[in-house]
């Protein structure tokens, strides 16, 4: 009597399936019971992982919903890689279609915050510009110029007062949040990422410059996006950040 | 911010792990570890904690490297799978060991992985002919991607395989012929198997092929029953090391001499000094042999 991996992996992760023959006790008898560490260990492990990338989540639908929800998730999505650091990456679209969270409309936006710090916190190390350097470049130099933002920056745009909701869950100092879209920014100043809400015009004028837009072009893009959008407050948070680690000269696209 | 590119130089200084005590690293210990380690002489971290691109984990293994020797502990490749080995994840594990130049490699005689599909636990294989063929052959090929000999570790099991044709030591002892790979041998993992399998400790440490073990790993057990009220032992890593398994660490500790000897302890991690406890009653035993 032979077990498969395919068949062992299938009856760890359905409880529901009878424990493959050919497995058995010092007696010869079957399994039972020994087979469930396994799925006891792939449960509580994978679900251990998802607390370290989601604690906010977590905190905000309560540990044992938590728990619960994680155990539906592991078992549609196990991680793809041994790299732990990288699973959870479905959890946003997994949020948005959960029905017992489908009241929650930010929990998705709030994955993805939590996502992109566990990102930013294993991304490579790459010293920022010298802010110096950025005002000695010439003004009409500089709006022909491009950017280029550590590989620790990461933006998420929400709908959702996505920063708030994080910082009122992380921090018992932090103000209640105000039901209001949110563009996020995610730097990485050092080697613990911060969370930050973006001015108005920021997140569009962040994802231009993700894109490849010089800096001239990106603040016309969120010069359209908002009438009061301020270039200088958002560079002077970016280089605050240690965001910028290089610029090059660039034409218009 | 410190330079972790892997074009850089090694921050590696150490070529061998010493036949003293070491433990798993914990980032929470970093700051007593970097005051005094004492008695505490070598470090294992988890390969695929540190195969990101940057930042802390990274930082702090540079400093990690530059004092004490490492060893680098594979969880998930695999071995035991029936699939082929990742290539990516080999790939990964190269480049860290490439950089790190760490003085030892070791992995798990388990699987973890199934059509892509990461499970994230140990799990047991049968021991045929078939198997031993599979895990030799991918003992070989990351000892060739590596270009470094490894040694594979001995699992927890917790049920039997009515398909298995071979004693657990002899499949060990033939992967050992095969590849010329060396041997990791958790005294823990023993204790647990024979309990649950209802075989004799003393009989496993004897049989065992002793003279190829390169490293001890010591760790903590939880206790359960099976469906007969039996007693089955999980391996937990979340405790202190029990009486038995330091008694069959000393019983087997005289038979090889002082070998490199790490304590395991990954959940419910205590504070530093508890761990260098435990660190100390190993080091009071291999002084038993050196002096």
């Amino acid at each position: 009597m032979t077990v498969t991996q395919n068949e062992f992996t299938k009856a760890i992760l359905d409880a529901d399936l009878p424990v493959p023959d050919g497995l058995c006790n010092p007696e010869g008898a079957p399994a039972g019971k020994r087979f469930s560490v396994y799925r006891n260990n792939v449960a509580v492990s994978l679900s251990e992982a998802l607390e370290v990338t989601f604690p906010v989540i977590r905190k905000l639908v309560g540990n044992e919903f938590f728990t619960a929800m994680a155990g539906v998730f592991l078992r549609q999505h196990q991680p793809t890689s041994p790299m732990l650091m990288l699973y959870g990456a479905d959890m946003p679209a997994f949020l948005d279609s959960f029905p017992p969270v489908a009241h929650l409309g930010y929990l998705p936006d709030v994955a993805r915050v939590e996502l992109a710090l566990c990102r930013s916190y294993h991304a490579a190390d790459a010293p920022a510009i010298d802010p110096e350097t950025l005002q000695s470049i010439a003004p009409d130099a500089l709006l022909s110029s491009r950017l280029h933002l550590a590989p620790s920056v990461h933006l998420v745009r929400s709908d959702w007062p996505a920063a708030a909701l994080f910082h009122a869950n992380s921090d018992p100092d932090a103000p209640k949040p105000k039901m209001q879209a949110e563009d996020v920014l995610i730097t990485r100043p050092e080697y613990d990422p911060e969370v930050t809400a973006l001015p108005p015009g920021g997140g569009a004028f962040i994802a231009a410059l993700m894109d490849g837009a010089t800096l001239g072009e990106a603040d016309k893009t969120a010069t359209i996006a908002t009438g009061d959008f301020d270039l200088t407050e958002v560079l002077g948070l970016l280089l605050s950040k240690a965001a910028i680690i290089n610029t090059t000269e660039g034409t218009p696209k | 911010m410190h330079d972790t590119s892997p074009a850089k130089t090694s921050p590696a200084k150490f070529r061998t792990v010493p036949n003293r005590p070491g433990v798993g690293y914990k980032p929470q210990h970093f700051t007593a570890i970097m005051e005094d380690a004492s008695p505490v002489e070598w470090l294992e971290i988890h390969a695929e904690n540190y195969m990101g691109d940057g930042g802390r984990p990274l930082a702090q293994l540079r400093h990690l490297a530059e004092k004490f020797p490492i060893s680098v502990h594979g969880v998930g490749l695999s071995i035991g799978g029936k699939d082929p080995l990742d290539p990516e994840h080999l790939k990964r594990l190269k480049h860290l060991c490439d950089w790190l130049n760490p003085a030892s490699f070791s992995e798990h005689l388990a699987w973890s992985t199934h059509e892509g599909h990461y499970l994230n636990d140990l799990i047991a294989l049968p021991y045929t002919e078939e198997t031993v063929t599979n895990v030799a052959d991918h003992v070989a090929q990351v000892q060739d991607v590596l270009g470094r000999k490894m040694l594979l570790e001995n699992p927890s099991s917790y049920l039997a395989f009515a398909e298995s044709t071979l004693s657990e030591v002899d499949f060990l002892a033939e992967v050992v012929k095969r590849t010329g790979c060396g041997l990791l041998l958790d005294i823990n993992n023993v204790f647990i198997s024979v309990t649950n399998q209802k075989t004799d400790a003393i009989a496993y440490i004897d049989s065992f092929p002793l003279e190829y073990v390169g490293e001890f790993h010591l760790g903590g057990h939880d206790e359960d029953e099976d469906d007969d009220g039996a007693l089955l032992l999980i391996d937990s890593h979340g405790r202190e090391v029990v009486d038995p398994v330091w008694a069959l660490f000393d019983y087997t500790l005289n038979k090889t001499g002082p070998r490199p000897t790490l304590i395991e302890w990954d959940a419910n991690v205590p504070d530093w000094p508890e761990l260098a406890a435990e660190a100390a009653r190993a080091a009071q035993i291999l002084d038993k042999l050196t002096v």
